[in-house]
């Protein structure tokens, strides 16, 4: 394996008394794209919200391209990481007061101090790419569940992240607006970005993940790739997990 | 009997939360403008042989009655703005990152909050100079603009509540996406939260300003020439009882008419910017 991306050590986390996150190791290569299924409460979202930044690891070590994240004080260290990581929530968290296109002018005009035009026609063409043209001038509360997660994933596709992490993105749909932000998603990990995804979607995970890492109790059970994983799964807790959920 | 108590209780609990707000219907209006008539009704059945009329007197008198009017009007403009000003302040003081600060606002917030507005009032009129030197000129600082400072207090400190209370109405979602994107605490603030907020404070600031245009007349207690302290002047140049009763519904009906569209209008907004989630 080349160098890696993201590089993470042995980070431990602890809400109050309670540690979620207890030793967790992993790297990802630039462009591979990776998916962590386990349990609700096993530690997924919270090892995402390290990734960006939204959550301190107590101990261990993040290293994200040129960003040591564990070691971030500052608010300049923290904008200069968001600005390459990149995360999608489960509720989509669009801005309510603001269009579509709006929601994806933001960032890069206010942040990156972009050219306003130029990130229009960007933007238009990020709505384009996830089959949203001609909804540019619709509010949020406008829009079905699916098509607001592709604005959400727009938003941030225009900051031109190297990294983008989603978080159970799927979960606040309706089954039938599953499959196109599914698509959407796919897309981007078969154009090359390095995508991180937190997901119930076992046949997605099987479908375009390069590796599969299944956690329980704030750690890796096991790890490896996906048609090893689903197929044979070396744990008794994995296979239990996943008898229940296919 | 338990059942009953619940009942009470539920009763109880809605007059509450009505009550805290400042809710007119219409039938408020018929009801003061009834009082209103019969009141004159009964004056005039009073009126001694060789006095004027009782709404001739009152016709007399209302460019002055309505001129204090105006006045408290005024005070309350002022109030307001001075009181939105330094609350909004305090309010984005209360969730500033910086413990020390938000400690501070938080106290100062509640002091004022919970303060009688007369006793403020009373505090504002004798311990702020009637005069002071800036830079070599005297500029005088007359009672109405004392009583005005005093007004704008709790003002403040409501307003502050308001903006506190909006702001973190919007849900951590927002922050967060915005954090995600690079935003920096600041613009997250500006041109996110608050955008979204200004709708959800509309209402309750408007409630606030209702409250302090009835309040001033607070105002006439430590001596201000408004719209009270000139009707008790004319009652008294005057000397007949039997003008007290339409000479203050008359008062009665000038605050009327002038919230009542207010607390509508607020209604109003209030079902506009009703929150979805």
């Amino acid at each position: 394996m080349t160098t890696p991306y993201i590089s993470v050590s042995e980070i431990h986390k602890s809400f109050a008394n309670t540690e979620v996150l207890k030793g967790i190791s992993f790297d990802i290569a630039k462009g591979e794209a990776v998916c962590i299924i386990g349990p609700s409460g096993s530690g997924k979202s919270t090892l995402l919200r390290c990734l960006n930044g939204l959550a301190a690891v107590d101990r261990g070590t993040i290293r994200i391209g040129s960003h040591s994240v564990h070691e971030i004080r500052t608010d300049q260290q923290r904008i200069a990481l968001r600005k390459d990581v990149s995360m999608v929530f489960q509720q989509f968290n669009l801005f309510p007061h603001k269009t579509a296109l709006e929601n994806i002018m933001m960032a890069p005009v206010h942040v990156l101090k972009q050219d306003k035009g130029e990130v229009e026609a960007r933007a238009h063409a990020l709505l384009k790419k996830v089959r949203l043209d001609g909804k540019a001038r619709h509010y949020p509360g406008e829009l079905s569940g699916g098509q607001q997660q592709r604005v959400a994933i727009a938003r941030s596709l225009a900051m031109r992240p190297s990294v983008m992490l989603f978080d159970e993105v799927t979960s606040a749909l309706d089954p039938e607006t599953v499959k196109e932000v599914l698509i959407t998603i796919r897309d981007l990990v078969h154009d090359g970005l390095t995508c991180v995804l937190v997901t119930h979607e076992m046949g997605f995970a099987r479908e375009v993940a390069e590796h599969v890492y299944f956690t329980d109790d704030g750690v890796i059970v096991e790890h490896g790739k996906p048609a090893q994983l689903f197929a044979h799964p070396e744990h008794a807790r994995t296979k239990a997990f996943l008898d229940q959920i296919l | 009997m338990p059942v009953l108590n619940m009942a009470a209780f539920e009763r109880a609990a809605a007059l509450a939360s009505r009550g805290a707000r400042l809710e007119l219907l219409p039938v408020h209006a018929i009801v003061l403008a009834m009082c209103f008539m019969v009141s004159i009704g009964i004056a005039e059945a009073q009126v001694q042989s060789g006095h004027p009329s009782v709404l001739a007197t009152l016709w007399k008198w209302t460019p002055l009655i309505v001129k204090g009017f105006g006045f408290n009007i005024a005070i309350s403009f002022l109030a307001m703005a001075i009181g939105t000003f330094f609350g909004a302040f305090l309010g984005l003081a209360q969730i500033s990152m910086m413990r020390p600060v938000r400690r501070g606002a938080w106290f100062a917030t509640h002091f004022f909050r919970n303060a009688p507005w007369l006793v403020l009032l009373f505090y504002c009129m004798f311990l702020l100079p009637f005069k002071f030197t800036l830079f070599g000129t005297t500029v005088p600082f007359p009672d109405w603009m004392k009583a005005t400072l005093g007004l704008s207090l709790p003002v403040m400190a409501n307003v502050s509540e308001i903006v506190r209370g909006a702001i973190q109405s919007i849900p951590t979602g927002q922050w967060e996406s915005a954090y995600s994107l690079a935003f920096t605490r600041r613009q997250t603030l500006w041109k996110i939260i608050l955008p979204q907020g200004i709708k959800r404070m509309l209402p309750p600031w408007m409630n606030v300003y209702c409250i302090l245009a009835v309040g001033t007349v607070l105002a006439s207690v430590v001596g201000v020439q408004e719209v009270m302290t000139l009707t008790g002047d004319a009652l008294s140049s005057e000397n007949r009882p039997e003008l007290l009763m339409p000479f203050y519904g008359f008062v009665l009906l000038l605050f009327f008419a002038y919230c009542y569209p207010i607390a509508r209008w607020t209604v109003a907004m209030e079902r506009r910017y009703a929150v979805d989630i």
